[in-house]
């Protein structure tokens, strides 16, 4: 061990000095894990706690003193009809999105890989939607989803499409439409970019020599890059899944969960019933079942990081 | 590959994304830049302005709060960004580079943290910070914003640590430095790529961050940007267009311009743990 070779003999009856005790591993270690873990342990730690005590009370604004009433606020929810429709709209917003991110995503990677004029300007642009603020983008979106002045709208009524716009944010299932396009423009650069430097890992020699055995491209694809690339799609989709479910601030800005709810997804209910009906019992209730889902992804990334890391 | 075929299956595909990823932004400019006429006059063709008015940038610099926003998210992101790396580079180096129990314990925690979501601690948060008698500061920001930060720049700098050599580091001690002393003096400097990695991605979250803002301030000149020109050019039913699209553009642009100084530490960044796993 290196510690013990270079640990400066401490004569007995001696105490090591504090420049000492810093000088071991064991010692220093822990001491500069102090202010990162501090900080995590009272802002995500506790509150985390918190959460959990929260969601099994009564409390709101209005009352001054929280009793426990157990798995009331839960089993409260699995009884509301808005509850009910913002998990369905939760999971098919997650579901839609991640695999439409994904296809688009690997595309884009593939055409990013080739060798061309202005690549780094495309990579560039590329990236521009998943960096700026979402809330802020989310208000470019908003104005061409207006009911009236959306250019979309002028787009299918000047074609001949239809005679009428879509009342892109005033109706249910368009509203979901919106987001879902609103989502997929903002997470696809991530995919992209984080699967095209996967793709950047695969060897050249390797694809040379399949396609002098005759493969063509597509079998190529699927049957080299595919399998190789694999890894860093796991990791990204989870990531995704892990962002998207709990996605507040495009539909915040785009529709506020409506029309009647038909956009809520978790982290927009749990504000509205806390923060704007006071109720933060029955808020912190609905925001803690994400976690089920949240756990299912942070196990599979574990158990795939301590994989790769033996 | 013929040039022809190259157009069709490279160009002309590449060319419709990045018009589509490009195509928001497009809009906010041209719109920010349009009379309240021309906005809705709807016989007329909306992909260009014809009459530019630089009215609704006066209106955000003299009529609402903009500046102050800016200053805030400014201020916010700074003191944050600075925390989370101080923070993040001595747990970094202490994960990746110094042998004790836990360690692997430790890592994975951190690992864990950073894939909670903002919106499983908005609430609790929101109650913390309203006990610690700090509800509508921006302390409620910069004390907050690090959990988001931390555990990322800590995995992404472990990574960077583990790449030094070790021998730099037992050269030094031969020459009877301290730990400390070779960590500040031979590693960090090293290290400097991935740290300013770290830095871009911390300011950049900060300077986006939308919920917990959202949550923890109600007074105008507390808002930062995000925050700010989402709540406060909307008035009742009235939308004040050209100002939100000139907010958000404004809000964007300083992110865009530090990405794009920086871009290939920021796909390096973002791409480290996926990759390299």
């Amino acid at each position: 061990m290196r510690a013990e070779a270079r640990a400066r003999p401490v004569t007995a009856g001696q105490l090591p000095t504090i420049a000492e005790m810093l000088d071991r591993e064991g010692v220093l270690g822990y001491v500069l894990l102090l202010p990162a873990l501090l900080v995590l342990t009272a802002f995500i730690g506790y509150p985390f706690v918190t959460s959990l005590w929260l969601a099994v009370t009564d409390q709101s604004v209005s009352t001054s003193v929280a009793n426990f009433i157990g798995l009331d606020n839960f089993t409260d929810e699995l009884r509301s009809q808005i509850f009910l429709q913002t998990a369905r709209n939760s999971f098919v917003y997650t579901a839609v999105t991640v695999v439409i991110k994904l296809v688009l995503g690997i595309a884009l990677a593939v055409l990013m890989n080739q060798s061309f004029r202005l690549k780094n300007f495309a990579r560039a642009a590329l990236l521009l939607p998943w960096i700026v603020p979402t809330a802020l983008s989310a208000i470019a979106w908003l104005w061409l989803f207006d009911a009236t002045f959306s250019v979309f709208n002028w787009a299918i009524v000047r074609t001949g499409l239809a005679d009428r716009g879509i009342n892109w944010l005033g109706e249910g299932g368009w509203a979901m439409t919106a987001i879902i396009i609103a989502n997929v423009w903002r997470g696809t650069p991530f995919f992209a970019i984080t699967i095209l430097a996967g793709l950047q890992t695969v060897e050249r020699e390797l694809l040379d020599a399949a396609a002098v055995d005759g493969a063509g491209a597509w079998q190529r694809f699927w049957r080299i890059t595919l399998p190789l690339v694999r890894p860093v799609l796991l990791i990204v989709l989870l990531f995704s899944i892990i962002w998207t479910i709990s996605d507040f601030q495009l539909v915040y800005v785009l529709t506020r969960g409506g029309p009647t709810n038909s956009t809520h997804l978790f982290g927009t209910l749990a504000y509205d019933v806390a923060v704007r009906a006071g109720q933060l019992s029955q808020g912190a209730a609905i925001s803690l079942y994400m976690f089920p889902v949240l756990i299912v992804c942070v196990v599979a990334l574990l158990l795939y990081l301590r994989r790769s890391s033996t | 590959m013929t040039a022809r075929r190259r157009g069709v299956t490279l160009y002309l595909p590449l060319s419709l994304a990045t018009i589509l990823l490009l195509f928001p932004f497009y809009w906010m400019l041209i719109t920010s830049l349009k009379t309240n006429r021309e906005l809705i006059d709807l016989g007329g063709l909306p992909f260009w302005v014809f009459q530019p008015t630089l009215e609704h940038y006066r209106f955000l610099f003299a009529e609402t709060g903009f500046l102050r926003w800016a200053l805030n998210t400014l201020t916010i992101s700074i003191v944050a960004t600075a925390i989370s790396l101080v923070c993040s580079i001595l747990a970094g180096y202490s994960l990746a580079r110094l042998r004790f129990r836990g360690a692997g314990a430790i890592a994975g925690a951190i690992f864990v943290t950073y894939l909670v979501p903002q919106t499983l601690l908005f609430l609790p948060l929101l109650e913390l910070v309203r006990q610690l008698g700090l509800g509508n500061s921006l302390w409620s920001m910069i004390l907050t914003y690090p959990t988001i930060l931390i555990p990322f720049g800590t995995w992404l700098l472990m990574g960077y640590f583990r790449r030094i050599p070790r021998e730099l580091e037992e050269s030094a001690y031969i020459d009877g430095a301290s730990r400390l002393r070779a960590m500040t003096q031979i590693v960090l400097p090293l290290a400097l790529p991935g740290i300013l990695s770290a830095g871009i991605f911390a300011f950049t979250l900060s300077w986006n961050e939308f919920i917990y803002a959202l949550v923890f301030t109600t007074s105008t000149d507390i808002k930062t940007i995000p925050v700010g020109v989402v709540t406060e050019l909307v008035k009742g039913d009235v939308y004040f267009w050209g100002s939100l699209m000139a907010g958000a553009l404004l809000g964007s642009v300083p992110v865009a311009l530090i990405y794009s100084f920086f871009v290939e530490n920021y796909v390096g960044g973002l791409t480290a743990g996926a990759v390299k796993g």
